[in-house]
């Protein structure tokens, strides 16, 4: 079984790695019951923040008050 | 941390909240799956930045509150045998079975053991080879893959002492008894994004299709749910009914390829009994007939202990989304995390434990 060692903030884990071999020392996974179950596409994290980050800007500039 | 800070950014959050208010024009109910999103709701006090058209309703996806009474029985039964280790996930120990818990049986002697991974439990069977060593499986498709792995690292070890009491259950066949109710109210899901990370679209697309039904595969941050609850509100509001992907950092098209196949491999699709819902039809796993040396059901004939569910609790309607934990009478007083009466109560996941934690003092209005 392929293991590594995965960080969560400040605890460090050993997790498996079978479950995606397309991961590389540095990536982030997703880790469940200490198996890796997905490799988090930066691509896909940068591309739903910069629509999430529109959305914010436009919510500044609406005379809108906050809750 | 990276990929989990931005989105519990309070800006983000207050900005999708007002697109909401600003796009939502009726009333609508929406239904969260997962007992994992359930809490985040709840901790975030997401429900109280939602506009009152918008119902949250929460739907059947924790694992410990949907294993059977029975199961718990066989798991009590099989830890009180002597030269058993019995190992499970911590909040399985306090679910009550229909006479005692798992805690009691080793305050009586029993080896019962806390485990965060099924692979503890193999590592355990190395290092006590005159002892049987049994995994309590329960799970959705997030976990099975991991059960099934831990089953064929055994087998490839040569070990004869592990095995495991599996009770895996399918989100699909709940959606589809959810939705084919005639008492249902839920018009658009928040599928459970890391159950899709596994299986991907596809069953969800066939749902949405079928029942022409909105549904939005979510993450677990409160920037995810809400992002997912306004993909839902646009969709209800254009007319449209499809599957749409806001998790898409976790979750692709196919899901996990080598994760499904493993879980094939080792499992295979058989009806299950649902806690508090009763029996669906092709909802859970049993092992394939090659891997029966591992199946502790077998192994211990614990498949004959078959016990009625008792009538004093409503998880049944509230695993269903047809009732809110606080619409119980028994709800933060005859029934507590301490002094469970059932699952929900109990579990990490559960949506009687998610509000009693955050929203014991509110009223039943303001949880609404």
């Amino acid at each position: 079984m392929r293991m590594g060692t995965v960080r969560f903030g400040g605890v460090t884990r050993q997790a498996c790695l079978d479950f995606v071999p397309e991961a590389q020392c540095g990536d982030y996974v997703i880790v469940h019951v200490g198996f890796a179950i997905s490799r988090v596409s930066p691509e896909e994290a940068e591309r739903t923040y910069e629509l999430l980050r529109q959305i914010q800007e436009a919510d500044e500039s609406a005379p809108e008050e906050r809750p | 941390m990276k990929y989990l800070d931005e989105y519990r950014d309070a800006d983000i959050t207050h900005a999708l909240a007002a697109r909401i208010r600003a796009r939502v024009t009726r009333p609508c109910v929406l239904m969260e799956i997962c007992g994992g999103q359930t809490h985040t709701l709840m901790r975030y006090g997401l429900p109280d930045l939602l506009p009152p058209e918008i119902e949250l309703v929460h739907g059947p996806g924790c694992p410990v509150c949907v294993a059977p009474l029975e199961f718990v029985d066989r798991a009590i039964e099989i830890a009180s045998r002597p030269g058993v280790i019995f190992v499970s996930y911590g909040d399985m120990l306090r679910v009550p079975g229909s006479r005692q818990d798992l805690f009691r049986v080793r305050a009586a002697g029993g080896d019962v053991r806390i485990a965060y991974s099924p692979l503890e439990a193999v590592k355990l069977a190395q290092e006590y080879p005159t002892r049987q060593v049994v995994f309590f499986g329960i799970g959705f498709e997030t976990t099975a893959p991991a059960n099934a792995m831990a089953v064929w690292h055994a087998k490839r070890l040569g070990l004869t002492n592990f095995s495991m009491l599996v009770s895996h259950v399918l989100v699909p066949p709940a959606v589809r008894l959810i939705l084919g109710s005639p008492t249902n109210r839920v018009q658009g899901f928040i599928a459970p994004g890391h159950v899709c990370t596994i299986m991907g679209h596809r069953e969800y697309e066939a749902l949405s299709a079928e029942f022409h039904v909105p549904i939005v595969i979510g993450g677990f941050e409160p920037v995810d749910l809400l992002e997912a609850i306004a993909m839902l509100v646009d969709q209800l509001e254009d007319g449209r009914a499809q599957l749409e992907n806001q998790y898409s950092r976790s979750v692709t098209r196919e899901g996990n390829v080598p994760a499904q196949k493993l879980m094939e491999e080792v499992f295979e699709i058989t009806d299950r009994k649902w806690r508090g819902i009763g029996m669906i039809p092709a909802s859970g796993h049993r092992f394939r007939e090659e891997y029966a040396a591992y199946d502790a059901e077998r192994l211990f004939g614990a498949q004959e202990i078959h016990v009625e569910e008792p009538a004093e609790c409503i998880s049944a309607l509230v695993l269903q989304g047809l009732k809110k934990p606080v619409d119980c009478t028994a709800f933060g007083t005859r029934c507590t995390p301490e002094q469970p009466l059932g699952a929900p109560m109990v579990s990490s996941e559960g949506a009687c434990a998610a509000y009693y934690a955050y929203r014991r003092h509110t009223g039943p209005e303001a949880s609404a």
